[in-house]
């Protein structure tokens, strides 16, 4: 999915020659690998995300990789100075969701909490849409526009769970499947209705190239490799180390438990939405200036994280991180020597990993509650 | 129940699994730093009620915590307010350490600092030299004390204990029992629900006998514990 990103070489075009090309060679195998590597980070960051979904809710996210073509094609739009349609999506789900929190308050016979949560939507909505309007008609610096991105992706997580899955969260996993499904079409759909259907790259937020031992990679793809082990390690950091990330984890483990402790599953969902979001919006700006993102490239992009993870049996965060790793080194090797049949060959070649997996599991039972 | 101010007052308490009811109509009052005893066979309710009471069940009826009514009071905000429930299957976090679990434990007095870590590893010094093992591969015995343990670090001013003996050699029951009445002692108010009904009796300042979800016999526990019903019934003429 991800072209070649790490080497300016005309190695597509050799490819294209259709020789019998050899992935082996060490003038091309460092730099197939380095690629395999850039895409593999991404890959394995939507992985972590997939995971902490699936172990907090119970959601199989098929809609990560959506989030992914919000992030690229937000920016885009704010680097032509167009408002994106991101923003009405986002004032949607911040009207529904605060519609759905003041009922619940009224119900509650809690008027005050009503008045807040009315008050808190409104005024949030007022200021987002204010700041996204000025900014992009302005044509703000990248860095300003990289945030406003995020300020509007990274929302959608936690709204989509207030509106979508928490009202469903005593639902069956297949009965949440269905709802992920069925979001990730609307997803695409409206992602066609805001951005048309052309592919927008966004700018490179590092210029020109690196010799490191003999390889030389382009900046752009040394950037994305640090940011996503920046990324991890801060994430390894949230769950072994915090509070905040321990409950996460405890709700997981052992969601019984985790209410007789006082954490609120909805809240944790909430956040785990917010933390799968921010993956992904990130993973769009990272890739955005290596690929052309158009609105139905999140699936396809968002289904190799979901290889890594199943690899992970959808618990393990680092086997999930590896697998995704080796999809994308793969899928480099693959593109080079065979690029037509890049996809067959990443996909099949997962088959086998995955009937082990499945022979080798110890089938525990999910934890009733 | 004299002079003490009632903790909680549970009035008329309804709770059905689909057509079966399983707690018909009960009514108790648990007095500010007593132990209330809730005895009874098994299947009589008495997990039941403690779930309902602490709010991870749908009920009909009314609790009264530190006088108010807990209506719509959902579990997690039932915890905040200072109720903590040890149930009896535990509900440990098994793949986390058990400090992490008793970290945990204070989750909702995350923002007074860390909790009593201390306090606890004093009362439970086995905790303390396990504290990087993962809370599942801990002994039944070991299990049971880290979650009372995690229950306390929540700081409870009303601690429903079920059946904190389950499964556990005579010697450490003996330990268990008189740590909740150490803790009784400290301050904490504690609703007592025991298979073992001659210990709980025996530090209980008050007792309810349950029987097919409804109370059968209610009074002191030294009362209680001389009842020829109770003795029959409950305490056979063993040990
Ligand atoms: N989830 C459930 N669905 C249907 N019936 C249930 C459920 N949980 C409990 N019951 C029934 O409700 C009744 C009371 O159960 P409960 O667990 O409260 O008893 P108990 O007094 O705690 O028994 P024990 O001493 O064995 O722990 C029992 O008849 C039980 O079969
Ligand atoms: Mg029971």
């Amino acid at each position: 999915m991800l072209g070649p990103v790490a080497f300016s070489l005309s190695a597509p075009s050799l490819a294209s020659k259709g020789l019998a090309l050899n992935i082996f060679d060490p003038a091309i195998f460092p730099i197939l690998t380095a690629d395999g590597l850039t895409n593999g980070a991404v890959y394995a960051l939507l992985s972590l995300a997939l995971v902490l979904v699936f172990a907090v809710t119970r959601v199989i996210f098929v809609p990560q990789g959506e989030f992914v073509m919000f992030g690229t094609l937000t920016l885009a739009s704010l680097q032509l100075g167009r408002v994106p349609g991101t923003l009405t999506l986002l004032l949607v789900l911040l009207a529904i969701s605060t519609v759905l929190n003041v009922v619940e308050a009224l119900r509650r016979g809690d008027g005050r909490a009503a008045g807040l949560a009315a008050g808190s939507g409104v005024a949030l909505g007022a200021g987002v849409w204010a700041l996204t309007t000025t900014l992009a008609a302005a044509k703000a610096p990248l860095l300003v526009q990289v945030l406003l991105t995020l300020l509007l992706v990274v929302p959608l997580g936690p709204l989509l769970y207030r509106v979508v899955f928490q009202p469903l969260r005593n639902a069956s996993v297949l009965v949440l499947l269905i709802a992920s499904v069925a979001l990730h079409l609307v997803l695409v759909g409206l992602g066609l209705v805001f951005f048309g259907p052309e592919g927008s790259r966004t700018p490179a937020f590092a210029e020109g190239n690196t010799a490191l031992g003999g390889v030389t990679l382009s900046n752009q793809s040394l950037l994305v490799i640090l940011v996503s082990a920046v990324l991890m390690l801060a994430l390894y950091y949230f769950f072994d180390r915090t509070l905040t990330g321990k409950a996460l984890r405890a709700t997981a483990v052992n969601r019984m438990g985790a209410r007789l402790v006082g954490i609120r599953p909805t809240a944790a969902g909430s956040l785990a939405f917010t933390v799968a979001a921010l993956i992904g919006a990130l993973s769009g700006l990272l890739i955005g200036p290596s690929i052309a993102v158009s609105y139905d490239t999140g699936f396809l992009i968002g289904l190799k994280g979901f290889v890594g993870a199943i690899i992970g049996g959808l618990v393990s965060y680092p086997v999930a991180a590896l697998g995704a790793l080796l999809v994308g080194l793969i899928e480099s090797y693959a593109s080079f020597s065979l690029s037509q049949w890049k996809e067959v060959i990443v996909f099949t070649l997962i088959l086998p990993v995955l009937l082990w997996r499945s022979l080798s599991s110890k089938h525990h039972d999910e934890e009733d509650e | 129940m004299t002079a003490v101010s009632p903790l909680l007052e549970v009035h008329d308490l309804h709770v059905s699994y689909g057509r079966v009811e399983a707690v018909q109509g009960v009514s108790l009052s648990v007095g500010a730093g007593q132990i209330v005893s809730v005895i009874g066979a098994n299947g009589a309710g008495k997990s039941t009620l403690l779930g309902a009471i602490m709010g991870a069940l749908p009920s009909r009826g009314r609790v009264e915590y530190a006088g108010r009514t807990l209506a719509h009071t959902p579990l997690e905000s039932r915890v905040a307010a200072g109720m903590t429930l040890v149930p009896e299957r535990r509900e440990l976090f098994s793949s986390m350490t058990v400090e992490d679990n008793l970290r945990l434990g204070a989750y909702t007095r995350r923002r007074e600092g860390a909790g009593d870590l201390g306090g606890v590893f004093t009362r439970f010094p086995r905790l303390e030299e396990r504290r990087k093992q993962l809370a599942g591969t801990l002994s039944g015995g070991e299990q049971q004390m880290l979650a009372i343990g995690r229950a306390l670090m929540a700081r409870p001013k009303l601690l429903l204990l079920d059946e904190p003996s389950l499964g556990l050699a005579p010697l450490i029951v003996r330990e268990i029992l008189r740590i909740v009445a150490e803790l009784r002692d400290a301050g904490v108010t504690v609703l007592l629900v025991e298979q073992n009904a001659r210990a709980a009796l025996a530090i209980s300042d008050f007792g309810y006998v349950l029987e097919g979800g409804q109370v059968r016999l209610s009074g002191p526990a030294a009362d209680l514990a001389h009842d020829p019903a109770v003795v029959a019934s409950y305490l056979g003429t063993g040990k």
